[in-house]
């Protein structure tokens, strides 16, 4: 647990020198762009369409990292060959994939609690010059901490995304990895589909092997509540609890696998 | 006598090539050797001999198609034994983005070091390597030279029992090539046990207490120095000087060969049965002065090229 931890620690470190982080930037340019274009060209709508860009922005840059950078953590480890001295020491190559894992969870963490902060603040001066009964005319407060809710399950969401990407690039190519794990992202986000396949078509081999896709793909669809979030539908706490448990034993499961591939593997 | 420090038992590695139908090509073949504690080891060989690839198996980077590897009487790839070496690969690379001391300060936490008994390992390390001011530089801007004494560094971090240094002097300019010789031989009379592979013989005769030489994957030899070398003499140099002409005229007929080496002085090359002491009478008779008398002995080049050259093409 501490060998991994000091990994973990490294590739925090590693992110923020390769400028990982320069993406908050263009999340904070983006944000405030949209807010200012947004609230000249809407009346009231602006802060529902504000949370809505917020949210799909930090999903969808937090899906880029994870994929990214969890593709090239462990390739470019063994490519560089930095990982000869490495594993000289006394550490298990099970505990790097850990640390590695950890590490990446650990810059996807500060780099959503900062895109959450900015979302917050941005919410906090649209919503400061609307008057109080037009405020109370919205669906959800401004400042409504359900949004944390669907922050959490995109966070839950990218933490699969890195497992993934993490399990193809134990023994795959970073190229090869990031087409595999963007394969398995966007299917998965059409799990509940495969499940009803066989409402659609009549064909037995395609239901099975829908069926059994179904059942080996994470559904990335459940993790998605932020329209409900937006539009003030409730989320309830079992929900979130039950996704992130059915998110757990999917990263177990990929973590076990790529420990298990990358311990047997030959660094030529 | 002690346990050996490391030792292999038939040790074979097959890679596989080719894409389609993979076939396996053997990179190392049934290598058995014993390194005793103390020893400089030297493991020697021709490029693509298998040296590299011995070192992995030692390391557990690659895994062995048979045989076994063990490292102070543990298996190779045990993580504890991890904690009792250090191990510097071929043209080491570490991570861009670290100065040299934070390289070394993250693997000092992988030893479990406290932070007092990291400052200490740490600077005191870089200082033997005469790694100065650059120490707080980013590793992107190190030379190859400045990377390999930092690999070295790292290798010496945990104060090991055993040393594994793949191509050591790679890179290194002659003064730093003089350091690291002065280093091992340190390391040596500190009790340590040293494994380097190298081609460059010259460093594994000035170093080396035993040595194993191999080609295309197989053990072509291996033993102290001396056992390996044919110790008949294969021949004489002499060197005179103020010989007259008349005088080199006849020494020219008794030798294999005369060479001027400066001004009025030669070196002759005797056969084994050429009675140098013949010789030597009959040129100090005619005036020449002796500089010095040398048997020829076989070399660790020659018995390098002797080996691997036994080996032929029937490996592999």
């Amino acid at each position: 647990m501490r060998t991994a931890g000091i990994v973990a620690i490294a590739v925090f470190r590693e992110s923020v020198r390769d400028k990982v982080f320069y993406n908050l930037v263009l999340f904070a340019v983006l944000l405030v762009g949209a807010s200012i274009l947004i609230g000249q060209l809407t009346a009231g709508q602006d802060v529902k369409i504000i949370k809505d860009l917020g949210l799909s922005a930090t999903s969808v840059f937090g899906i880029f990292i994870a994929i990214f950078v969890g593709i090239s953590v462990v390739s470019k480890e063994v490519d560089r060959r930095s990982v000869y001295p490495l594993l000289a020491k006394p550490i298990s190559r099970s505990q790097l994939i850990a640390g590695k894992y950890a590490g990446l969870l650990l810059t996807l963490l500060v780099n959503m609690a900062v895109m959450t902060i900015a979302l917050y603040g941005v919410l906090y001066f649209l919503a400061r010059g609307v008057p109080e009964n037009v405020q109370h005319a919205w669906d959800t407060p401004a400042l409504d901490p359900a949004l944390l809710k669907a922050i959490a399950l995109i966070y839950v969401d990218v933490a699969v995304v890195t497992a993934v990407a993490l399990f193809f690039s134990s023994y795959s190519s970073p190229m090869l990895s990031a087409v595999f794990t963007l394969g398995v992202y966007v299917v998965g986000q059409f799990n509940a589909d495969l499940k009803r396949f066989d409402q659609i078509v009549n064909a037995p081999a395609a239901i099975y092997l829908a069926k059994a896709a179904y059942y080996v793909l994470p559904d990335f669809g459940r993790f998605d509540v932020k329209l409900a979030v937006v539009h003030g539908i409730p989320v309830p706490a079992g929900y979130i609890a039950a996704s992130a448990l059915y998110a757990l034993a999917y990263i177990a499961a990929l973590l076990f696998g790529a420990m298990a591939i990358f311990s047997r593997r030959d660094f030529k | 006598m002690s346990a050996p420090a490391i030792r292999t038992h038939e040790l074979t590695k097959d890679f596989p090539v080719g894409f389609w139908r993979p076939r396996p090509y053997r990179a190392l073949d049934r290598l058995s050797i014993d390194v005793a504690p103390g020893d400089v080891f030297g493991f020697l060989g021709p490029n693509g001999a298998g040296k590299t690839t011995t070192l992995k198996l030692l390391m557990q980077l690659v895994f062995p198609t048979s045989g076994t590897a063990e490292i102070l009487g543990r298996p190779a790839g045990d993580v504890s034994v991890r904690r009792r070496i250090g191990y510097l690969p071929e043209n080491p690379y570490f991570y861009d983005h670290l100065t040299a001391e934070e390289l070394l300060d993250y693997y000092a936490r992988l030893f479990g070091m406290s932070a007092a008994e990291r400052r200490t390992r740490i600077l005191a390390t870089l200082d033997r390597l005469g790694i100065g001011a650059e120490r707080r530089l980013q590793l992107r801007k190190f030379s190859k030279g400045m990377l390999q004494r930092v690999g070295i560094a790292q290798a010496l971090l945990n104060d090991p029992e055993v040393i594994f240094l793949d191509e050591p002097m790679s890179g290194l300019d002659p003064l730093g090539r003089r350091d690291v010789r002065a280093l091992i031989l340190e390391l040596r009379d500190a009790g340590r046990t040293i494994f380097f592979s190298s081609h460059i013989l010259s460093d594994a005769e000035a170093l080396c207490s035993r040595v194993a030489i191999v080609a295309k994957g197989r053990l072509a030899g291996t033993g102290r120095l001396a056992d390996l070398q044919e110790f008949a003499v294969l021949g004489w140099e002499l060197v005179v000087g103020n010989v007259p002409a008349d005088a080199l005229e006849r020494v020219k007929g008794r030798a294999r060969r005369v060479v001027t080496i400066a001004a009025d002085r030669y070196a002759i090359d005797i056969a084994p049965d050429g009675h140098p002491e013949d010789l030597l009478r009959d040129l100090t008779a005619a005036g020449a002065t002796l500089v010095s008398l040398n048997p020829v002995r076989e070399t660790l080049e020659d018995v390098f090229v002797r080996r691997v050259a036994a080996v032929g093409d029937g490996a592999r």
